[in-house]
């Protein structure tokens, strides 16, 4: 009787979807936050209304949680319908393993190449001439963030980039405001990236992590790169941190710290607090001191089926997600920016459209490191820069000497 | 004489065995050689398996080189000295905090655990109550464990701030922000979790002890501590060595813990080895499958005597 049930379920499974009607496609993602889950429903919706139908399979916690579990499942012969992956070196394994369904026929035939920008962002899912992903929304995480009032209320004038806050923090920490605020974990890579390249320019920065210029890594502009940084971590002592980045961001929010680096989702919290931005609190891109922005993103990668079936509902997945409607009513829901430059973004605010004008100026565009070097060599190095970030012995000089190690043993 | 055969005698239990047989060599034997032989290939995140890409990948000790070269792993900076009185070496990084928080947690929750048990012992009025409350915290996940006392042990939040409202400011016990104290706090969390667990063992071995020698310890006169010393615990020999094992084993592994306390801070002064490991498992798997290797010799050069000394002497015997 047991067996019967089995068999008969295994046969459902298999039988179902060679009827052709609608195709349960499970997507996995580790968009779970708020806003996140309330962006992921839009394309749910657009995917359902193909005829097909979106299962979600959100992974709750970050990324560092959530890849290996995809990785893993792809590798075990047990692959999704499609998974949400960060663009870069993580998923090429994968394609070489020819594990990863070749969309190219589809991005050829609605021209991506000119519908979707910046240009980076679809190379990095384009392998040997083929493309493999879906880049889905631009994200940047290279913005300072600083409530205004409480410069105002010291007599001070809003700092324009990172090193007049710098200057400006003796003063504030006299007045019992943190000059910075930080949170654990990641967000400490992320303000270390931020201030490398502000500060490096990003010429100097893609030398380093893409050509691997030793001397440039090893030099004086690099050198006063970790000099600030060893400025900045008297101002984030370990028992200042706090555990989350929307804490960090709220206690710029409460005017209990003066400024806060975090990638564009912060401007969300902003949102919700009511703050306006220009008026109560100022959104510096690339820091203030070079206004750049990373071409990260989220992008969807599709495991190869033996299913006809699936492969079919993949390839109208893929379609929907760059479709105009979808672009816009994802992209306002997540606070990133849209794929496409012919859409309406009336409702954007002013943060929004800061970076949007950057990224029509594409050289000020720069790629992530993750498609720069591979993503063992980047956990050592954000190992390095958290230990240095928290160890007030470490010197400046012997950090940089070990970033150096680190970027000449990175395989090429 | 015509002996049976050995290999056929209880056919049905060695045939009914053979399956659990097999897994046990295909998953741990298997599994073990699997490691240690591609911890010496450049294996990055596919897994390789074929002879051929062993040989095709060997790099020999790189993984291994790299592995003690890194900061997160081990470092003893040059042997400082101290003044007159001597030399000393303070070793960081995963490794050496893990030794810390072992030799710690066994010797403070075994001792702990049976006085405890001692006290238990002394057959108190609601002894019930009080076990349950001892082994209470055993019942929770580490992860609870770990979030509670990163809550209590926080500078923010904690204690250390409560105690300051109350009017003492120079009192500190922000100890997970302090990179000095933050393997005796995750000590603290982890003996606070495991020694009721400790203490129920010993109990147990201690309700084994016969009436009988309590008797005549009592007739020849020798004090109730004296007793505990010098007869009981040497007759608790079994219960310790399991219980030894059982919080031993618990250190080595230990990763939840410091995941939910932690997650290895301030910088990456509180890492263990199960952490770094599990790290590198999707960026780099040379670097998780050496530093199993290493977990795994080590744990060997502690337990291979222990068990040559315990099974060796029964096989004489």
């Amino acid at each position: 009787m047991k067996a019967f049930t089995m068999a008969a379920v295994l046969a459902a499974t298999v039988a179902l979807p060679s009827v052709g009607m609608a195709t349960d496609l499970e997507v996995t993602h580790w968009w779970t936050s708020g806003g996140e889950a309330a962006a992921v429903a839009e394309f749910a919706k657009a995917f359902d209304a193909t005829g097909n139908h979106w299962v979600d399979g959100a992974i709750a916690g970050s990324g560092d949680v959530a890849r290996p579990i995809i990785i893993s499942r792809i590798m075990g012969g047990n692959p999704m319908g499609a998974t949400q992956l960060n663009p870069g070196k993580d998923a090429d394994d994968l394609i070489a393993a020819g594990l990863m369904q070749d969309i190219t026929d589809l991005a050829t035939a609605e021209d991506w190449a000119h519908i979707l920008r910046p240009a980076s962002q679809l190379e990095s899912c384009t392998k040997d001439g083929k493309v493999y992903c879906v880049p889905v929304n631009l994200h940047s995480a290279q913005w300072m963030w600083t409530n205004r009032k409480v410069f105002t209320d010291l007599g001070m004038e809003p700092p324009k980039d990172i090193n007049e806050l710098i200057a400006d923090a003796p003063a504030l920490e006299k007045a019992g405001i943190q000059p910075l605020s930080l949170a654990q974990g990641w967000p400490v890579g992320l303000m270390v990236n931020d201030i490398l390249v502000a500060q490096a320019g990003v010429d100097n920065f893609v030398k380093v992590y893409k050509d691997r210029d030793l001397t440039i890594a090893g030099g004086p502009e690099f050198a006063k790169i970790f000099e600030t940084l060893a400025s900045i971590r008297q101002y984030t002592p370990a028992d200042k941190m706090v555990p989350q980045w929307n804490e960090a961001v709220g206690l710029v929010i409460q005017g209990k710290a003066a400024a806060n680096i975090m990638g564009d989702w912060a401007g969300g919290e902003f949102q919700v607090a009511k703050m306006v931005a220009g008026t109560d609190y100022d959104c510096l891109p690339g820091l203030g001191v070079t206004p750049v922005l990373n071409t990260g993103g989220d992008v969807f990668y599709f495991p190869k089926s033996a299913d006809p079936a699936i492969t079919k509902a993949q390839l109208e997945l893929a379609h929907t997600l760059v479709t105009k409607e979808v672009q816009v009513a994802f992209n306002l829901k997540k606070g990133s920016l849209p794929m496409r430059a012919d859409v309406d973004l009336s409702a954007a605010n002013d943060c929004m459209k800061k970076g949007l004008e950057i990224l029509d100026h594409s050289s000020a565009v720069f790629p992530n490191d993750i498609q720069m070097i591979d993503r063992d060599s980047l956990n050592q190095i954000n190992d390095l820069f958290t230990e240095f970030m928290a160890n007030p012995d470490m010197a400046a000089a012997d950090a940089q000497a070990k970033f150096v190690a680190i970027i000449e043993a990175a395989p090429k | 004489m015509d002996r049976p055969n050995p290999l056929f005698r209880n056919l049905n239990s060695k045939l009914a065995s053979l399956p659990m047989m097999l897994i046990v060599l295909g998953v741990f034997v298997g599994g073990t050689l699997w490691t240690v032989l591609f911890s010496f290939t450049n294996i990055k995140i596919l897994p390789l398996f074929t002879p051929k890409q062993w040989i095709d990948g060997f790099v020999g000790f790189a993984n291994y080189k790299r592995l003690f070269n890194s900061d997160r792993w081990m470092s003893c900076p040059a042997i400082t000295k101290i003044g007159q009185e001597g030399w000393q070496l303070k070793c960081t990084g995963a490794m050496p905090n893990m030794i810390t928080y072992a030799i710690l947690a066994i010797i403070i929750s075994i001792s702990l655990g049976f006085l405890l048990a001692v006290m238990m012992d002394q057959k108190i009025r609601l002894e019930g109550m009080f076990r349950t409350i001892y082994l209470y915290p055993f019942a929770l996940s580490f992860i609870v464990t770990g979030h509670v006392w990163a809550w209590i042990m926080s500078p923010e939040y904690g204690l250390q701030h409560a105690i300051r409202e109350l009017g003492w400011t120079s009192f500190s016990f922000g100890w997970i922000a302090d990179r000095q104290m933050v393997m005796y706090a995750i000590v603290i969390a982890g003996i606070w979790q495991g020694t009721g667990f400790v203490m129920a063992l010993m109990l147990a071995g201690l309700r084994g002890i016969d009436e009988d020698i309590w008797k005549a310890a009592r007739v020849d006169g020798i004090p109730a501590w004296r007793t505990y010393i010098q007869i009981v615990l040497p007759m608790m020999k079994p219960v310790m060595v399991t219980t030894f094992v059982l919080v031993a084993s618990g250190a080595v592994r230990i990763y939840d813990l410091v995941v939910a306390l932690t997650d290895g801070g301030p910088g990456i002064s509180s890492d263990v080895p199960s952490r770094y490991i599990y790290q590198n498992f999707s960026a780099n798997l040379g670097q998780s499958l050496s530093a199993s290797t290493v977990m795994l010799v080590s744990m060997a050069l502690v337990l291979i005597p222990w068990m040559r000394m315990e099974f060796g002497k029964k096989s004489q015997a």
